[in-house]
């Protein structure tokens, strides 16, 4: 029996480092379920809603909760990211028609230095607000592993339609147009 | 000094080895003055967020603007730990190039140490028991082979005859 146990040992060792592993590549790879549901119709509940965030720029935090009952464009930028900055026109453009509707474009900053950010807002005249997630834990939950993205959340707070890549075309316009016309 | 008192001092030292110099260096180390943060050495610890690089081969644009707000704080005068503090406050805890020893990453720190501890243990075990079996079996040879019996050796030596043997 005791001529087992150091390879009974061994092998209970091996298995549990291999759970772990396991284990740490499940969870470490980003999660594209909010994707799938919203190919399917089945529009998720964005989530960590009630996270709040500091303001860019502003004192005080905000929160997606705090602008239920809102249309809000949620947009993850980086003042790196050169399609951040090509599609910053196209969101301060619908931004202008949004707020005459109850609805707001969001900024959510990514992997960026604050100063940087700031910068970039003044530089592209982002006039809608803009939240600082420095943990990266926000839009992580989102499924979010890079910039730009951009999520349409209706005013029951869930995620009706996403673009993992830069806006393109009429894409945002004629999603956000569909949206509004649906009752609240 | 017995043989378990041996290995529990030769594993004591290889834990005292993987707990890094640090644990080995002097206690009169930590008043000593802190040494100037450097660009190089900071650049060592610290990734480039954009391209997911460590910083010391980044050549991007974002790369440039964390060196130039990392030489910002070093003109500030402050220390490497305060830097990389503040960086963290700016880019996340994904602008470490070490992962923060907390939650799932403290497996990174705890891990490697333990599976070398694990198989030093191992081999304290076995490799006594293996020394031990192979001196058992040199003072007791094993018996050679069994001499044939009369019959048998006719017919060897009747077939060696017949292939020219």
């Amino acid at each position: 029996m005791r001529r087992f146990a150091i390879p009974a040992v061994a092998l209970v060792v091996a298995v549990a480092l291999l759970a772990l592993l396991a284990f740490g590549v499940a969870h470490q790879g980003t999660s594209l379920s909010i994707d799938a549901s919203v190919a399917r119709g089945q529009f998720p509940m964005a989530p960590d809603a009630h996270t709040k965030l500091p303001l860019l720029g502003a004192p005080g935090t905000t929160s997606l909760a705090n602008m239920r009952g809102k249309i809000v464009v949620l947009n993850v930028f980086a003042s790196w990211c050169q399609p951040c900055v090509a599609e910053a026109p196209i969101l301060e453009q619908e931004q202008r028609q949004l707020v005459k509707n109850n609805a707001t474009v969001l900024g959510v900053t990514y992997l960026d230095n604050s100063s940087d950010s700031e910068q970039f807002v003044q530089q592209h005249g982002v006039t809608y607000p803009v939240i600082r997630d420095v943990s990266g834990n926000f839009v992580k939950s989102f499924g979010t592993d890079g910039v730009p993205e951009t999520f349409v959340i209706n005013r029951r707070g869930r995620i009706v339609a996403l673009r993992r890549y830069q806006l393109a075309g009429n894409w945002l316009q004629q999603t956000v147009s569909r949206i509004l016309t649906q009752p609240a | 000094m017995t043989r378990v008192a041996r290995h529990v001092a030769a594993l004591a030292f290889l834990i005292a080895l993987t707990a890094g110099p640090q644990a080995l260096a002097p206690a009169t180390a930590s008043a000593a003055p802190t040494p100037r943060a450097s660009l190089t050495d900071i650049e060592n610890d610290v990734m480039c967020t954009s391209c997911r690089e460590p910083l010391e081969v980044a050549q991007s644009p974002q790369a440039n603007s964390e060196r130039a707000y990392i030489r910002g704080l070093i003109a500030q005068g402050q220390t490497k730990q305060q830097i990389l503090n503040n960086l963290v406050s700016q880019y996340g805890p994904a602008v470490l190039g070490k992962p923060p020893a907390n939650g799932f990453n403290l497996t990174v720190y705890i891990l490697p140490p333990a599976i070398l501890i694990l198989g030093a243990a191992i081999l304290f075990v076995t490799l006594p028991r293996w020394r031990r079996r192979t001196k058992a079996s040199a003072a007791h040879p094993t018996p050679g082979p069994t001499p044939l019996d009369p019959q048998e050796a006719r017919r060897l030596d009747e077939d060696l005859a017949r292939f020219g043997g």
